[in-house]
Parts: structure tokens; C-alpha cells; sequence
């Protein structure tokens, strides 16, 4: 009496009254992964309300073209390929938020639209849809057009505060005025560095600057259950303690932990991105370790390699060995320890 | 410990928190269903052989004869449970979902119990051998829904000593208040059986695990128990599916039952309170187990209820007795709403393991497609058994039968957790019994 897929349960047609029959559990959770997503982009409110508060205008263009493509993407990939179109369950339109948020305000729009798409049609869909992409798709845009555009993905502007601003000055991330001027001109640029971490005003990508409206929104998430702290916490943690490490000029233990913890799109990257369902691994201790890891490539990267900030690139790594970290440590099973040393 | 705030902290890893729903009936006192005008007996009640039949159609019967032999040493006899005159032997529906070998006895009403039921007053004094073959002639099994022939329970191979028995009156599935108003209405019956039972397997600790959400039931059997400092009450955490074998175990003996083993492996004996109740029975009056309690609820029926009902009875009479269907009576399950069995038909008997009857109305009945999956993991954290739920799930949705039981799919006993909180509503349930079947096939 198996219902065939897609239909379950099925009405048995032959006795009087009609009963619905099919394979227990009778009763199900009310979550779904419509709802899941949604809150997921609910979580992310309070980040885009205050990218829109501080680049304007611009910013609410990128918002929309990158959702826009996003979705479109979808619904066109999933016609193509002659399935159900489920542009509805807010995947979609999570990514192209999400890539909004890595992007920055004065980017000129086609940019993102070719994120958007580059993530849904290629990284999600050719790869076999919702649930089956090895990477995170709204970083595998970024990091495409990242390379293809270099210099308009790393032209940042000032914060403006001003909703019909079109123009605004450039100004480096602190993170890049780190790497590459050193402390003294970081703090001459950003003499308020911390507050303005916290709060948001400073040059960087719309949604990774105002680390409280993110943090918000993870507390939410966390709250929900709808994530752990398994990976964003250790991600952090991991990026904190390595930069106190060797992040100082001065020596070992000078670095500045809080700075390098707010900076650049750490506290997105960790929250909103290294916990998609997807592309992390499911066993609770292999996120763990997926999140140190997380945080140790990002330290490396900013530290000594050629960007100035590596959370991106070390979550796409990161999703490569996913399925192996779920494979390493498969979950004890019950009663699997005791069964070695009975008499069958 | 009050009974208006027992606290229990003994449990399980994993687990899910389903809606209790068991106000509809929790507070309502068992009543005597009618006595059937027709009984339809299965011959086939229980796990293991199915009874041969000893009568003929056209035979007068008497409550309490046996009309069905034992068909091996892992089988159970079964008993009439009115009087009158055999109909019908044949196939009929059963709540597998098949018709199955049934005898069918139209009542003479005169309910005139079968002669030679012997009482045993003090029955405390029989070899624990007698006390097992009087377990064994009254058919009893496993009453909470596995129906496993209790006396093979009770006969462990001498190099697996039992030193615990355990009484499962957790009731964790949602709905479902039977073993409850038992406990509530006789638990000097449910205390006097397990003290057989600890008598036939020569144990001298015996436990009764309760989910917290039953105070009363707690402080009843913790009352009964007063004065037989070798039982021990035990609440336990209000968690889905902490009635099931291996994890009520590791709640109060804190003991794993090795994976492909049995309780008896670590010693272990567990029994549900209506077991216990029915061995009682069986050892004090001579009555064989033609009788049960059985809830009769869900929001698809006018007026669920707690029925002593006897076995044979149809669902049709016992819903009708419960007010009938409503309108929009959608789905028919014997047992719960998480591992019970949905039904086509009414037409089906309450047997020695149907703990209740559970309507569903059409707004409680899912009917969503399921979707791929995201990978969330609840299922993982859900399973009581520590599987990875969604990666079985996705080896057998592709046919990989063989990647799914490295995966460990034969330790899986279908509890529906991972199902139950599935966000994309994947069936997994339904999966892991196909693969079941397919690798048996193979195997053949």
C-alpha cells in the first residue's frame, strides 16, 4: 500500500465511506522549507533596513536587481529543465539577497544581476536543484564576479545617510586600509573603528557593515532553532583567537581580536552563509569542526594572502569538504559500541 | 514527588515533542463496550505462527474457549471472547491491510464463560514454570502494539539472566490514554502482574516507567506499589518515542541494548502495564486474554472514549459506540497517530495488540508533497537511534538499497520521528520499509 511519490497519501477508491490510507507518522511538524527560508530572509531585515539607511538609493537598486535575477533565474532554469517551478520557497530570493548583501552600493547593476544568475543557474540548478548544489551558491556569484569585475566589486563608498544620495565619495574598507596602510591610517580614516564596526558606518559591501542589525537577526535564527551555534560560533571564536595570535605587528598575542571579529563580512559569512543547510555538513561534531576550519582559512587569507578578506573563499572550501566531514564522523549509533563483545 | 508537578528526569538522546491531544479522552473513565453481536478473530494475532483452528463452522463456542492452537513455540493460542455459535472461517480484513485467516462467532448473547476456568488464590506459590504455561495457555502477548508472545519473553536462554523487569505504562504516542485508565483503574492488577513476572524470570527489582504528563497514574501505581519495596515507579521524560523498548531502557536501567540484540541481551525484560494486567488475569481467574482496553478518539469521531472492548470487536461497532464519524472523518488509524496503521476498511477487529482507535478529521490529514532535501539535520538530532534519517532517505528515494544499510537502515524500528519533523515532509518512514522489503527479497 505504498503511495507512489508526489501523491501521498493516496484515496483508497474501493470502500464506502472513503478513508485516506498511507505509511505512518499520521501527524507532521508545522515547519516547511517555504518557512524556513522565509525566516531566514525575515533574519536579514534588520541588516538591509540599515544598508538602505546608510548607501540609499543605490543600495535599494542592488537589492531589488539581485533578488529580481535571482528569482527570474529560478523560475526560468526550473522551465527549462521541466520541473516544478518553486520560486515560492524563498531559496531563491534568499540568495539574491544575500548576494546584495556582498556586493557594494555603487556597484553598476548588471554586476549582481550576473551573480544572481551565475548562482541559481549554474551553482544551484545545474547541479541538481535545491538540496543537491555542492557550494553556496550566493557566494559562488560573488566570488564570480568578483574576478570578472575586480575593480567595481572593490570600489567601496562612503556611508551617506542619505536616501536620495546617487553619488557618494570612495573610501577603503577598513580591513583593505589595514593590509595595506597599516594600523595608523586605518585609525586616521576611522577614528571612532569600533563604534563604527558595531553600528555600520563605514565603507564595505551593502549588508556585512552593521554587525548589531546582523547580530540581531542571527540571535533570531538562534533563537528559532533554525540554526546552531555549532558553526557560526566556532567560526568566529576560531577567527578571533587566531587574529590576537598573529594579527599584531608587534609580535605574537598583539593582534586585535574584536576588530578582525566585526570587520569585512565575518559576522554575515558565519550567521548566514557558512550555515546553509546545503553545503555544511549535518553532523553536529563535523560542524564544529567545518566552523574552526572556517575561521582558520578566513585568518590565513586575510593575514597573508592577496585579499583583503578571506571569509568567502574559505566557505567555499569549506563546502568541498562537507561531505567528507559528515562521512568521517557518521553519528554514533545507539547500541552499535554495545553490540561488539555479545554472544548472538 | 507531587503528583501535580512530577519531574522525571530519566530519558533518552533524540526524540521529538508531538502534540499530546490526550485531553480528549485522558479524564474520561473506561466503560464496557457492548458485547459484539459478531466477533471476527484473526487466527493470526501476534508476532511469530499463526494459530491453527480447533473449531468447525456451525460449533457452539463458550467465552473463553480456545478456538485457536498455539502454531509453535514463538505463537499464541486464540480464545472466543463471546459465546454463541462459529459462522465463518475464512479471510477477512485485517488492520495489516490484508484479508487474513479470521474465525467469525455470531453471539448467542447469553455470555456464558467456557467451564473449568481454575482461580488460584494463592498463586504466589507456583513454580515459576507453572506460572508460564498458565501465561502461555491464556494467548497473551506484547499488549502495546508489538503483540510478541510473552511467554517467549519469558524464556531467555540460560546464559542471558534476567535481573530487571521493566513495566512500560510510558504511553508516548499522542492521543492514545489506555494504558492510562488502566493504570488509574487497576493497579493493584498491574502491580500483582509484574510481581508474577518477576517471579517466573526470579528477578527481585521491578520498575514502572511512566511519562511525566500522567501525575495521577504515577502516584496510583506509586500507591499500589506501597509496601513492596522491590518495585520501583519511575517517571520519565514526556518525549516521543521514550514507550519504545530501547529507550525506556536506557531511561531507567541506563543499560544500551546492543544493536541487532535484545533486551535480554543486558538482562532487561520490558512489558506493557496491560501485559501485566492480562497475566494477571490469566493466573488469578484462569481467563484467557479475550479482552482490552482501546481509546476510541481524534477529532473524527463525536465522542472518543476508553473502551473495554473484547477482541473481535469491529471498528464499526466501537466508533459507532463513540458517537460515530463526524462529516469530515478523513483517516482511520489502529493505534496512534505515529506508528499506528491507517485502514480502508471498518470492517476491521480490534486485536490483542490494538491500543486504540484514532480518527482523523480531513484538516488533520496530511496530504502535502514532499520535497527534496535541504539538509537541515533534524532529522539527525530527532532519531532515537542516532541514524542520518535524511542520507538513508536519499540512498533508497534512488533505489541504493545496499548504501542505505550501511547507513545502518536494519537498526531503524520505525519509530517516525525523522518523518514527523521533516520540513520538506520526506517520507522516510515509507522508505526505510521499502528498502526493508527490497534487501529481504534479495536476500531470498
Amino acid at each position: 500500500m505504498e503511495a507512489t511519490p508526489k501523491e501521498q497519501p493516496k484515496v483508497q477508491p474501493k470502500a464506502p465511506p472513503e478513508f485516506f490510507v498511507s505509511i505512518g507518522p499520521h501527524m507532521r511538524t508545522e515547519e516547511s522549507t517555504a518557512k524556513i527560508m522565509w525566516t531566514v530572509n525575515a533574519a536579514l531585515l534588520p541588516a538591509t533596513l540599515m544598508s538602505v539607511y546608510f548607501f540609499g538609493l543605490p543600495a535599494i537598486l542592488v537589492i531589488i536587481v539581485s533578488i529580481l535575477a535571482a528569482v527570474m533565474a529560478e523560475a526560468g532554469m526550473q522551465k527549462l529543465l521541466k520541473k516544478d517551478v518553486t520560486v515560492s520557497d524563498g531559496s531563491a530570493f534568499l540568495t539574491g539577497l544575500l548576494i546584495a548583501m556582498n556586493v557594494p552600493a555603487n556597484i553598476p547593476l548588471y554586476i549582481p544581476a550576473v551573480a544572481s544568475v551565475v548562482a541559481i543557474a549554474i551553482t544551484k540548478h545545474l547541479f541538481g536543484g535545491l538540496g543537491y548544489n555542492v557550494f553556496n551558491p550566493a557566494l559562488i556569484g560573488r566570488a564570480f564576479i568578483l574576478v570578472s569585475f575586480a575593480k567595481p566589486m572593490t570600489t567601496y563608498t562612503q556611508p551617506v545617510a542619505n536616501i536620495m544620495a546617487m553619488d557618494a565619495k570612495t573610501m577603503a574598507t577598513p580591513l583593505s586600509l589595514l593590509k595595506e596602510d597599516g594600523i595608523a591610517k586605518l585609525l586616521e580614516v576611522y577614528p571612532n573603528i569600533y563604534q563604527d564596526l558595531l553600528m555600520g558606518n563605514r565603507a564595505g559591501s551593502l549588508g556585512e557593515t552593521a554587525t548589531i542589525a546582523l547580530l540581531l537577526g542571527a540571535v533570531f535564527l538562534m533563537i528559532k532553532r533554525y540554526i546552531t551555534w555549532h558553526i557560526p560560533i566556532t567560526f568566529i571564536a576560531t577567527v578571533g583567537l587566531l587574529t590576537w595570535v598573529f594579527g599584531g605587528k608587534s609580535g605574537l598575542m598583539t593582534g586585535d581580536p574584536l576588530f578582525h571579529m566585526m570587520s569585512g563580512g565575518l559576522i554575515l559569512g558565519a550567521f548566514f552563509m557558512a550555515t546553509d543547510y546545503v553545503t555544511g555538513p549535518s553532523i553536529r561534531i563535523a560542524q564544529v569542526l567545518f566552523g574552526v576550519s572556517c575561521g582558520a582559512l578566513t585568518v590565513l587569507i586575510r593575514l597573508k594572502g592577496g585579499y583583503p578578506e578571506g571569509v568567502m573563499f574559505a566557505i567555499l572550501l569549506m563546502n568541498c569538504f562537507a561531505p567528507l566531514l559528515d562521512r568521517g564522523m557518521r553519528s554514533r549509533v545507539f547500541g552499535k559500541a554495545a553490540a561488539k563483545g555479545v554472544k548472538k | 514527588m507531587e503528583a501535580s508537578s512530577v519531574k522525571a528526569s530519566a530519558t533518552f538522546s533524540g526524540g521529538v515533542h508531538p502534540a499530546g491531544n490526550k485531553e480528549l479522552t485522558s479524564h474520561k473513565s473506561t466503560v464496557s463496550a457492548a458485547i459484539p453481536k459478531r466477533v471476527v478473530i484473526p487466527l493470526s494475532q501476534h508476532i511469530g505462527a499463526p494459530t491453527k483452528p480447533l473449531v468447525v463452522i456451525g460449533q457452539e463456542v463458550k467465552k473463553g474457549e480456545k478456538i485457536g492452537e498455539s502454531g509453535g513455540f514463538v505463537s499464541a493460542p486464540v480464545h472466543s471472547s463471546v459465546s454463541g455459535k462459529v459462522t465463518a472461517i475464512g479471510n477477512f480484513p485485517h488492520i495489516l491491510g490484508m484479508d487474513m485467516a479470521s474465525i467469525v462467532i455470531e453471539s448467542d448473547g447469553k455470555d456464558e464463560w467456557v467451564a473449568g476456568l481454575k482461580e488460584t488464590k494463592d498463586y504466589q506459590m507456583l513454580s515459576p514454570d507453572e506460572l508460564k504455561k498458565m501465561v502461555s495457555d491464556a494467548g497473551i502477548v506484547g499488549m502495546g502494539g508489538a503483540t510478541f508472545p510473552t511467554h517467549v519473553k519469558l524464556s531467555p536462554p540460560k546464559e542471558k539472566p534476567i535481573d530487571v523487569v521493566i513495566l512500560n505504562g510510558a504511553e508516548c504516542e499522542p492521543y492514545l490514554t489506555s494504558d492510562h485508565r488502566l493504570m488509574l483503574e487497576k493497579p493493584a492488577e498491574i502491580i500483582e502482574g509484574l510481581k508474577i513476572l518477576m517471579r517466573i524470570l526470579n528477578v527481585k527489582k521491578g520498575y514502572i516507567g511512566i511519562e511525566a504528563n500522567k501525575p495521577d497514574a504515577v502516584e496510583a501505581m506509586k500507591k499500589a506499589a506501597t509496601g513492596s519495596p522491590e518495585i520501583e515507579v519511575w517517571p520519565v521524560q514526556v518525549k516521543y518515542p521514550q514507550g519504545a523498548e530501547k529507550m525506556l531502557i536506557k531511561a531507567i536501567a541506563n543499560r544500551t541494548v546492543p544493536a541487532g540484540g535484545l533486551p535480554m541481551d543486558i538482562g532487561v525484560v520490558v512489558q506493557n502495564v496491560g501485559t501485566a494486567a492480562a497475566i494477571y488475569d490469566a493466573v488469578r481467574f484462569g481467563r484467557p486474554l479475550i479482552e482490552r482496553y482501546v481509546t476510541v478518539t481524534g477529532r473524527g469521531v463525536k465522542d472518543p472514549k476508553n473502551f473495554l472492548a473484547r477482541i473481535g470487536t469491529t471498528f464499526a461497532q466501537l466508533i459507532e459506540e463513540a458517537g460515530g464519524l463526524t462529516e469530515d472523518a478523513a483517516k482511520v488509524i489502529s493505534g496512534g497517530p505515529m506508528m499506528g496503521m491507517s485502514q480502508y476498511t471498518l470492517e476491521v477487529p480490534v486485536i490483542k495488540g490494538t491500543s486504540g482507535i484514532l480518527v482523523l478529521p480531513k484538516s488533520e490529514v496530511s496530504t502535502k508533497p514532499y520535497g527534496p532535501c535541504i539538509r537541515c539535520a533534524r532529522c539527525i538530532d530527532a532519531c532515537p537511534m542516532m541514524l542520518q534519517p535524511s542520507l538513508i532517505g536519499l540512498f533508497i528515494e534512488k533505489g541504493h538499497y545496499e548504501d542505505a544499510k550501511d547507513y545502518n537502515l536494519m537498526d531503524c524500528f520505525e519509530c517516525g520521528s525523522c518523518t514527523f519533523v521533516c520540513p520538506a515532509n520526506r517520507p522516510m518512514v515509507q522508505w526505510v520499509k521499502r528498502a526493508k522489503r527490497e534487501l529481504a527479497k534479495k536476500k531470498n
